[in-house]
């Protein structure tokens, strides 16, 4: 049958020469390609030393934020893990305590958050769901490991260093 | 009994007994013509006429006197007529209303649904997502009032009311001796015991299923689990104070809450007694009677995946649903 894009390219296959039969040429013609590399710019970097610039509208790991005092935003409303797709997203919640105001932001929040990395699609709906603005999807890449359960990140990788005074 | 009248609801017909309620002839006819109500409770007797979201419009007030009425009428406190010709949703009047009354009922409510227990299964925040409008124009400061514990089981956030009025006649009509009440008058007002005494009455707990909001909410549940994430089933027991027909929301293995059976309008179907509701956690004091339907609008059955959906495809072909349907079957069998 006729080809339609007319890309197609038949192969003629011809006994080889001599001078193809000692491969010189192909062997000069190949190593004449390696050293024109070598003075190439390198496109491969030293990660994780060198990180390469990433977009702006970046999904990455999550992170729970603090507000403006340092106190956790999250108060378990459950939003997040109703949204996920994936079912991702657990969490406990529990009472603040007197004596607790300057940890939390609302009387309830999250004793228990975690994000199974291995399950999350980092589609963003958890972040879109949020009605605190406590969860976003900017950190780096998630690390590579051994054991499932250590892709089970709980709020001690999750969530934000507290502010330094 | 004496002859039946005939009232018109959104063009819809029906014929109640004289004296039934606008709301209530409504209710008959069921659907979206029945207007939404905050404080009306069938079960309380004198309960309705204090949140205004009932509203509808009288088109024709009778066949005698075919003069409209002249301003919204609160449906659930307006008896029927022969003849009447009432508007709720084919009206933009009563819609143009009921935006208003979610503004005003929403003006001192402190919107902490995330923290509420009772989002998910709240009266006010499917009335707001209903028929409310997205942002506030109030910019004061909204009233707040500190937790009060009524006994040991049931909490009271006064900063969430909206002065219905049905845990105060739950208590008149339920319970021998009231010992809460409305103190206070205008925006002033509101729900308190007397030097916050505990209630000690074995039905004292439906103060909280007949609340709409989550102004009074169930301590041993607080903040337990979303309501969302627990799966309602209908258990009963042999209970020698009340019928013990009830919903258990189970949470993986165990019964987290126990509350009374609600119907489409969120009344309860029978009080029940705090023995059932705060005691019986155990799923061996209950006999399961299978699981407890709930709307497919209703965030309880988000994620849920029992009811079939099929696609257009089959929808519209009668040989792919014969083809299916085994399917069918097991997901209608519940």
């Amino acid at each position: 049958m006729e080809s339609l894009s007319n890309r197609k390219k038949v192969i003629e296959q011809k006994p080889m020469t001599l001078a193809e039969r000692m491969y010189l040429p192909a062997i000069a013609k190949g190593l004449a390609i390696t050293f024109k590399h070598m003075f190439k710019k390198k496109e491969t970097i030293f990660y994780p030393e060198q990180e390469r610039p990433i977009s702006e509208n970046w999904r990455g790991l999550h992170s729970l934020k603090r507000d403006e005092n340092g106190k956790e935003r999250c108060t378990a409303c459950g939003l997040c893990a109703l949204a996920c797709p994936a079912e991702a997203i657990t969490m406990i919640a529990a009472e603040r305590k007197k004596g607790e105001e300057h940890l939390y932001r609302e009387e309830k929040y999250a004793a228990v958050y975690e994000v199974n990395m291995l399950r999350c699609i980092f589609c963003g709906l958890c972040e879109e769901a949020c009605p605190k603005e406590a969860i976003y999807l900017d950190g780096p890449f998630v690390g590579a490991d051994y054991l499932r359960k250590d892709f089970i990140y709980g709020k001690d990788k999750l969530v934000e260093e507290p502010l330094k005074s | 009994m004496s002859e039946k009248v005939k009232v018109s609801i959104d063009g819809i017909t029906i014929e109640v007994e004289p004296g039934t309620s606008i709301l209530n002839a409504a209710r008959i006819i069921g659907g979206d013509i029945v207007p939404p109500a905050m404080c009306y409770y069938s079960k309380l007797e004198g309960s309705g006429g204090k949140c205004r979201t009932c509203l509808v419009k009288v088109s024709k007030g009778s066949e005698k006197d075919p003069r409209p009425m002249p301003k919204l009428v609160a449906s659930c406190r307006t008896a029927v007529m022969d003849g009447m010709e009432v508007q709720n949703i084919t009206s933009p009047e009563v819609k143009e209303a009921r935006k208003g009354v979610v503004e005003m009922l929403l003006i001192n409510h402190p919107l902490d649904c995330p923290v509420c227990d009772q989002a998910g299964e709240c009266h006010l925040q499917d009335l707001g997502y209903e028929h409310g409008s997205e942002a506030t124009r109030y910019e004061f400061e909204r009233r707040t009032f500190d937790r009060i514990d009524i006994g040991d089981k049931i909490q009271l956030h006064m900063t969430r009311c909206i002065l219905c009025y049905r845990c105060v006649y739950v208590a008149d009509q339920l319970t021998e001796k009231r010992e809460h009440g409305i103190l206070g008058r205008g925006d002033a007002s509101e729900i308190s015991t007397y030097i916050e005494k505990a209630i000690e009455n074995d039905f004292s707990g439906n103060v909280i299923d007949v609340c709409p909001v989550g102004a009074l909410t169930d301590k041993t549940f607080r903040f337990k689990q979303r309501v969302w994430f627990t799966k309602p089933v209908e258990a009963h027991r042999d209970c020698p104070t009340c019928t013990g027909k009830v919903s258990l929301w189970y949470k993986g293995e165990d019964v987290i809450r126990v509350t009374a059976r609600k119907d489409v309008y969120g009344e309860v179907e029978d009080f029940i007694c705090n023995t059932c509701r705060f005691e019986k956690k155990n799923t061996n004091d209950w006999i399961i009677d299978g699981p407890r339907q709930i709307s497919n609008r209703s965030v309880i059955s988000s994620n849920h995946y029992e009811q079939l959906a099929p696609p257009p495809v089959v929808r519209k072909n009668l040989a792919l649903q014969a083809a299916n349907k085994e399917e069918f079957e097991r997901a209608t069998k519940h």
